[in-house]
């Protein structure tokens, strides 16, 4: 599915914000993902954070998708995807590179031409959008095989804010897997991606800051599941008129007109 | 010499990237590295002669989303 690998969990899960390594832990398992977001920060001689976090990362036996968070420059982004490639011993980067601060919306132009180098390079790039076309395409052609679309603002929970968008580029790229990455704040919003057809979803802070990760996890991981197969079940397009469900022929006549 | 490693100050004699990260305390570990904005590859780092003023970046996985 992603770059010739093939995964059973179209549910992708962020290792960030939650209340403690256990919970994360417990979580992952209860979304079932193989999948998980990690990243890198500076850390001193004396500091061990990162150290016991690898281990953690390693004891899950899950593969990583490492992210370039916090990059606001193609030199930034580039230069953190080449230390998170040696780190977490991937060719995989979930590419941000950000254009505002506040609503965290990706630099487009930016994230193109990062994109180009890394493939360049031999990086299996999963870009993180928006919902534009041209941009998207830009993508393809700079050498992405994956593209993932936000929803929303990353952390804001607002579900798919432009649900039109995300159709369009589903029927614009069939066969380019999709994922929306960000915004999603309840598993409705996760089902609904996958209805329209989405290949899968990536979040995080829906699940770690509910107030039962664990069980959040449990409920998205469902949502992405009935979403999916509600999807190859080819749902009703919705309809202006009324349609009675029950058949009217045949209907004992009682005095009605 | 004066580096910045993460931006604090050190006064260090040794003369290459690998030399200067063990005396720091990061031998053996699980980092990354950049000089002066450039990534430096593990592997690099034996050949890596820093310079008075040299800015390194060291960093170490983390939780992400």
């Amino acid at each position: 599915m992603f770059y010739g690998v093939n995964l059973s969990s179209r549910l992708l899960l962020g290792t960030a914000r939650y209340p403690s390594p256990a919970v994360l832990e417990r979580a992952i398992k209860a979304s079932g993902a193989e999948v998980v977001t990690v990243s890198l920060r500076r850390e001193g001689g004396t500091g061990r954070a990162g150290q016991s976090f690898w281990q953690f990362i390693q004891s899950l036996g899950l593969r990583v998708l490492p992210n370039t968070a916090g990059c606001h420059s193609v030199k930034e982004a580039v230069t953190t995807a080449h230390m998170a490639r040696e780190l977490f011993d991937t060719p995989w980067i979930k590419l941000e590179v950000i254009g505002d601060a506040d609503t965290l919306q990706p630099d487009v132009f930016g994230l193109v031409e990062a994109a180009r180098i890394l493939a360049q390079d031999g990086f299996e790039v999963f870009p993180y959008t928006t919902e534009d076309l041209v941009v998207a395409d830009r993508l393809v052609e700079a050498g992405c095989r994956v593209l993932m679309p936000w929803g929303a603002p990353i952390g804001s929970a607002r579900g798919l804010n432009n649900v039109y968008g995300l159709k369009s580029l589903r029927a614009h790229f069939p066969d380019i897997p999709l994922v929306v990455d960000a915004g999603l704040g309840v598993p409705s919003h996760a089902a609904a991606a996958m209805e329209l057809g989405y290949d899968a979803v990536l979040l995080n802070t829906a699940v770690a800051e509910a107030g039962d990760p664990v069980e959040m996890a449990r409920a998205f991981a469902l949502a992405v599941e009935a979403g999916r197969a509600a999807h190859l079940a080819r749902p009703l397009e919705p309809r202006d008129m009324a349609q009675p469900s029950t058949p009217v022929i045949g209907k004992a006549a009682l005095g009605g007109l | 010499m004066q580096i910045f490693l993460n931006d604090d100050a050190h006064d260090v004699d040794a003369a290459t990237l690998a030399a200067v990260l063990d005396s720091l305390g990061f031998a053996g570990r699980k980092i990354a590295t950049a000089v002066n904005g450039r990534f430096v590859a593990a592997a690099a780092r034996p050949a890596t002669k820093l310079a008075d003023g040299d800015r390194i970046e060291v960093v170490a996985p983390m939780q992400g989303g």
